[in-house]
């Protein structure tokens, strides 16, 4: 802009440098993590986990977890909890068996009815916190045991006494949309790269890596769309100040009930399509199905550089940060460490990023 | 000088059976800097909870622009053009001025599902306004948590007036500052009313109100006990009318008249 030189500059701010600048990014922490497990395992695992299918291999959990993940890290901006994910994943994976099993219905009707009861639980989440005005943490809590006993329940019910549900993947067989919610996609750009040499092959011909598995797929779609959401519309103002200040996003004309229901619903829908996802690939179900996801979300999220006071945080962040988890997850298989470092790492990785968010939200709001 | 652009007649105000305003008549012209005085306690709020619709009146009628009006809800009254710059400020520390400034009214482009946040207008926006009133930033993306208490008054009244307010109501607007952020917050509200628009300025401070009211009105008890022009007026004798006469002149006289 040609008038800014015009302007006399303020004296007493100093000119921030690029890094500075990148200082601020809320994601800098997950990407500084990603780097760090990175050189890590480059140092301490075996060759394997660097090649496509050990990337494939870790990416596939990282997917998994991301997609809850950045819902969670949505629903956190905007002020919110949701503990109630991960028992979501496993109710939405017994309705979702359920329906495609028991009922025989194709996946056309399974899924948007899956994915509509989703949304109907949590917009009752929602509604439940804001009426009451309790925090999302005990509101969802609750949610978290019950829907964790009812798919329990549900499953022997509808399974005749067993806790798991089989038969899935026969009956999603050659549905037309089974392609999006299950296998690898883009397995003729791998085939194509096999056959000019570029990635690994079997002696046939045929990639060691028959595709990309459709989770990543969805998990990269969503942090886009999220950030996309998040940076650039008037929606993600809306999320930003609704987790800044409710009253002040309210005396501003910020529809906050209705921003703070639509997040419990996505958080609820991002459980489901994991679900959906999850339960198609296994080709069963059971009623433990997504145990402790919630925290791993919201541990993604934080990574991710999201406030536990709302208000700030990012999509991008959390990709990263279910990344790391996924890294580490499967990582460890690759070295001669114990994996069950894995809660340790969890749990330190958890609370280093908590402080280093304190004090890049210091740095943000020139607190001193 | 021109009709007001609102009228409040004999507002009465009633909690249960407390009474927070007692009969209060205020009028606002475009143009003008109208100052309600009073100490704690005087009704300052409730009454201007009343003009911005978070409260009806018991009792009374608002005029506002010739027409009988009553608002259902602050929205009511912000649609209609009257701003209120509360004290609280309504800003969001974490989020940049940018993002504050249009919070909840976010300019778009594109359309249908590519509808989205016009961010570099937006910008160009936020940047062109803090300039008219004074204030440099060091880029749209300054979170509002970086900036003084003045320069937070600043965004919050240029958003106001930005977005058409006819009507400006400040909240006390002084009372946490310095004096150098006194004076630019001051020099804002001379701005503001210099595009005719009108400021109803509430504060306890006698000296800043006179510094730039055109007329001051002062509660006390939930009544107005009056309104004076400027130059009609000493400082003393508005001080005095606040505090409701007597008990403060006599703590003037022993505080060897500092106050």
């Amino acid at each position: 802009m040609s008038t800014e030189t015009l302007v006399r500059a303020d004296e007493r701010v100093k000119t921030e440098s690029f890094a500075t600048k990148l200082m601020k990014r809320p994601e800098l922490g997950a990407i500084g993590g990603v780097v760090l497990v990175t050189v890590f395992f480059f140092l301490t695992a075996d060759r394997t986990m660097f090649t496509l299918s050990g990337i494939m291999n870790f990416m596939t959990p990282a997917a998994q977890l991301g997609i809850l993940g950045i819902a969670a890290a949505m629903l956190m901006i905007g002020g919110e909890f949701d503990l109630s994910i991960g028992s979501m994943v496993a109710f939405a994976g017994m309705v979702f068996g359920v329906f495609v099993v028991n009922i025989g219905m194709p996946l056309v009707i399974a899924i948007p009815l899956t994915m509509g009861l989703a949304a109907a639980l949590g917009v009752t989440n929602g509604l439940i916190v804001l009426r009451t005005g309790l925090p999302s943490f005990i509101v969802t809590l609750a949610g978290l045991f019950v829907l964790r006993g009812a798919s329990l329940v549900g499953l022997k019910i509808f399974t005749g006494g067993s806790t798991q549900l089989r038969g899935i993947r026969e009956a999603v067989e050659g549905d037309f949309l089974a392609p999006i919610f299950s296998g690898d996609a883009f397995g003729f750009i791998l085939t194509w790269l096999a056959k000019a040499g570029l990635v690994d092959s079997f002696k046939s011909g045929v990639p060691k890596v028959p595709g990309i598995p459709v989770e990543i797929i969805w998990f990269i779609a969503f942090a886009l769309v999220a950030t996309y959401v998040l940076l650039r519309t008037p929606a993600g103002n809306w999320i930003f100040a609704t987790g800044g200040d409710a009253l002040a996003a309210q005396n501003s004309g910020v529809p906050v009930r209705r921003v703070k229901i639509s997040l419990f619903m996505l958080t609820a829908m991002a459980a489901a399509l994991v679900a959906i996802i999850t339960v198609i690939d296994a080709g069963s179900t059971d009623a433990r199905r997504g145990f402790m996801k919630e925290f791993e979300a919201i541990i993604a999220a934080v990574i991710g550089g999201c406030l536990l006071t709302g208000g700030y945080g990012s999509a991008i962040g959390a990709f990263f940060g279910a990344i790391i988890f996924g890294m580490v997850t499967i990582g460890l298989t690759y070295t001669r460490f114990d994996q069950d470092w894995f809660q340790v790492f969890l749990g330190a990785m958890l609370l280093l990023a908590v402080i280093f968010n304190n004090v890049i939200r210091r740095r943000v709001t020139g607190e001193r | 000088m021109s009709a007001p652009i609102i009228h409040m007649e004999n507002i009465k105000k009633h909690y249960g059976n407390v009474i927070a305003l007692n009969g209060v008549t205020f009028d606002l012209r475009a143009g003008e800097c109208h100052c309600l005085l009073g100490d704690n306690g005087a009704g300052k709020s409730t009454f201007i909870k009343t003009m911005s619709g978070v409260h009806k009146p018991t009792e009374g009628s608002i005029t506002f622009e010739g027409r009988p009006l009553s608002f259902d809800s602050p929205r009511d009254a912000m649609e209609a053009g009257i701003a209120t710059v509360f004290q609280d400020l309504a800003m969001i520390p974490l989020m940049s001025v940018t993002r504050n400034f249009f919070m909840g009214r976010e300019p778009t482009k594109g359309r249908g599902l590519f509808k989205r946040f016009d961010i570099d207008t937006a910008n160009e926006i936020t940047m062109a306004e803090m300039r008219k009133m004074g204030i440099n930033l060091r880029g749209p993306d300054q979170a509002v948590g970086t900036l003084s208490g003045g320069e937070r008054q600043t965004v919050a009244i240029a958003r106001a007036v930005y977005f058409g307010a006819k009507v400006l109501i400040l909240d006390e607007p002084t009372s946490a500052l310095g004096v150098r952020q006194t004076a630019n917050v001051l020099s804002t509200i001379n701005r503001v009313r210099a595009q005719g628009i009108g400021v109803v300025f509430i504060s306890h401070n006698v000296r800043h109100a006179l510094a730039v009211g055109d007329r001051f009105t002062v509660l006390n008890r939930g009544q107005t006990l009056g309104t004076a022009t400027r130059g009609e007026i000493t400082a003393a004798q508005l001080q005095d009318l606040m505090a409701g006469g007597q008990e403060m002149a006599e703590l003037e006289g022993s505080l060897g008249g500092t106050v």
